[in-house]
């Protein structure tokens, strides 16, 4: 095992209401790394990321982040989960969605802190939201959500950073901002990136390796090692067709 | 006409009226933060059924009231899991509770006005017990609430970064249960069962559309809290209407144009 390896998973296997959702994971990822997670709905990413913040447990099998086992309320991992639309009802700016990442899990109330204000405003600056720190969250775009989201998951100065879909419901401007703020803030802290999503052919500039999930097996490597048509038939277990055209790549035969 | 104040059955009022608006504010402003104003609507249905058994068996209804909705509260607990997703459980089950609370009026066979006081509040002729009981409810639930505050708002807000960020949000959904139930079964004796809505639903509806943060939300909630509250005792106490009719109006006088005019 290579000693800056941040996650490693030997043998990962879990079970959820007798169903088998994971089934023989094994992963290395080392630090800095941006890796992007694919593969069809139900394929067990979400339940894997689960997996990592301690959400769930393995059915069998080693997981080590940072070299210690998961565990809820680790300050080493940000997470924003997949996005829904914040309510626009909610009476709550951005700026205290992203004080969520500095204190929501501490007891009583914040009381007026010059402190915390800067640290709430300095990750609204790395995200380029200052200007709507005071806006209700409702009547933000889907992008400037989604930002707020990745600055909550940034204020615990995290070492890996997991963002499930944080791409889905966006267009391809937005997309194209989110994953350049995400690989910019990345490099700057030399943190870990994982990311799930269902077009990988936007992060091809940016990653370094490529997890691909089927059926309860993955696959991880780089990209063009990984999404091959040999390597993701054996995957799915079905003919699957990687087509390359323009630059992009497409996967013909899986069902998503 | 403040000769009124005067009356120590008006004092009552005004001041269980105070606990009961801070605290159905407080707690009505998280009851829509974590959509679950209808489990409020339910455990004052249960509460009726719990006032209507006291009445029966002779025992103050606010014991009935505040037994039978932290059991309630206990039961939607024990069943786990989302709650937003259980609205037809929870329908069925107040349905219930009234019908038990028709059987226990039918038993116990006596004056309509206990039937009244319990659907459309009392607050006229709250007793100095109950205004006790209702300070010490409201302190309490007020402490928990502020000492829960962050967790709470995290938890309604995004459940499952709070978890991973190792709130126990599980717990808190319970607990905020049954803090929901003591603030229905303390509201229903100034608004009674059928007008709850109006003080636990009104005022923080009204101030989340006039100020943002959660703070600010809150205070304002309970200002507007008080005046519907004070302003429909005062009136009440001069015209001898129901209180519950002012109070109701006046949330919805307030409310209405607020809907309106800010989006």
């Amino acid at each position: 095992m290579p000693s800056n390896s941040v996650i490693t998973l030997e043998n990962v296997k879990l079970s959820l209401g007798g169903r088998k959702i994971l089934d023989g994971i094994n992963l290395s990822i080392n630090e800095g790394e941006f890796v992007a997670i694919l593969g069809p709905n139900g394929a067990g990413k979400s339940t894997l990321l689960k997996l990592l913040l301690g959400l769930y447990k393995p059915t069998s099998g080693k997981i080590s982040i940072l070299g210690k086992p998961p565990k809820r309320g680790n300050k080493d991992i940000g997470y924003a989960p997949q996005h829904r639309t914040l309510e626009a009802e909610l009476a709550l700016r951005a700026k205290d969605i992203v004080g969520f990442g500095l204190d929501g899990n501490q007891w009583g109330i914040a009381l007026p802190d010059k402190k915390r204000e800067k640290h709430i405003e300095q990750a609204l600056d790395e995200v380029d939201m200052v200007r709507l720190a005071n806006q209700p969250v409702g009547k933000l775009s889907g992008g400037e959500q989604q930002r707020l989201l990745i600055a909550q998951a940034l204020l615990t100065h995290p070492k890996i950073l997991i963002l499930d879909e944080p791409l889905s419901n966006l267009d391809i401007v937005h997309s194209e901002s989110i994953v350049s703020l995400v690989t910019k803030i990345a490099r700057n802290r030399k943190m870990t990136v994982l990311l799930v999503t269902h077009d990988v052919n936007m992060l091809l500039p940016v990653i370094d390796q490529v997890l691909y999930m089927a059926n309860g097996h993955s696959a991880i490597g780089k990209p063009d090692e990984v999404i091959t048509s040999e390597k993701l038939s054996a995957l799915y277990g079905s003919k699957i067709e990687v087509i390359k055209a323009q630059g992009r790549l497409f996967v013909v035969g899986e069902e998503s | 006409m403040f000769a009124i104040l005067q009356y120590s059955f008006i004092q009552n009022a005004f001041i269980a009226s105070f606990f009961v608006a801070v605290v159905a504010a407080v707690v009505g402003y998280f009851m829509l933060v974590r959509g679950l104003t209808f489990a409020g609507h339910a455990f004052s249905h249960v509460g009726f059924a719990g006032a209507a058994g006291a009445v029966w068996l002779g025992i103050n209804p606010l014991y009935g009231l505040l037994v039978f909705t932290i059991a309630a509260a206990m039961g939607i607990g024990a069943l786990g899991k989302e709650l937003r997703e259980r609205d037809i459980m929870i329908g069925i089950m107040f349905t219930l509770a009234l019908a038990f609370g028709v059987l226990f009026l039918f038993l116990y066979n006596g004056y309509a006005e206990e039937a009244y006081s319990i659907l459309f509040g009392t607050i006229l002729g709250i007793s100095t017990t109950n205004v006790i009981i209702t300070a010490f409810f409201s302190l309490l639930t007020i402490a928990a609430v502020i000492f829960l505050f962050r967790p709470l708002l995290f938890s309604s807000v995004d459940a499952e970064v709070a978890e991973a960020r190792g709130v126990p949000t599980q717990k808190l959904a319970v607990l905020f249960l049954i803090l929901s139930a003591i603030t229905v079964s303390i509201s229903v004796q100034v608004v009674g069962v059928l007008l709850i809505f109006t003080l636990l639903v009104g005022p923080a509806a009204t101030a989340m559309r006039l100020v943002k943060g959660p703070y600010q939300t809150i205070c304002l909630s309970i200002a507007l809290g008080l005046l519907y509250s004070w302003i429909g005792i005062f009136l009440a106490a001069l015209t001898n209407f129901p209180v519950s009719f002012f109070i109701a109006s006046l949330s919805f006088l307030v409310y209405l144009p607020v809907r309106l005019l800010v989006s």
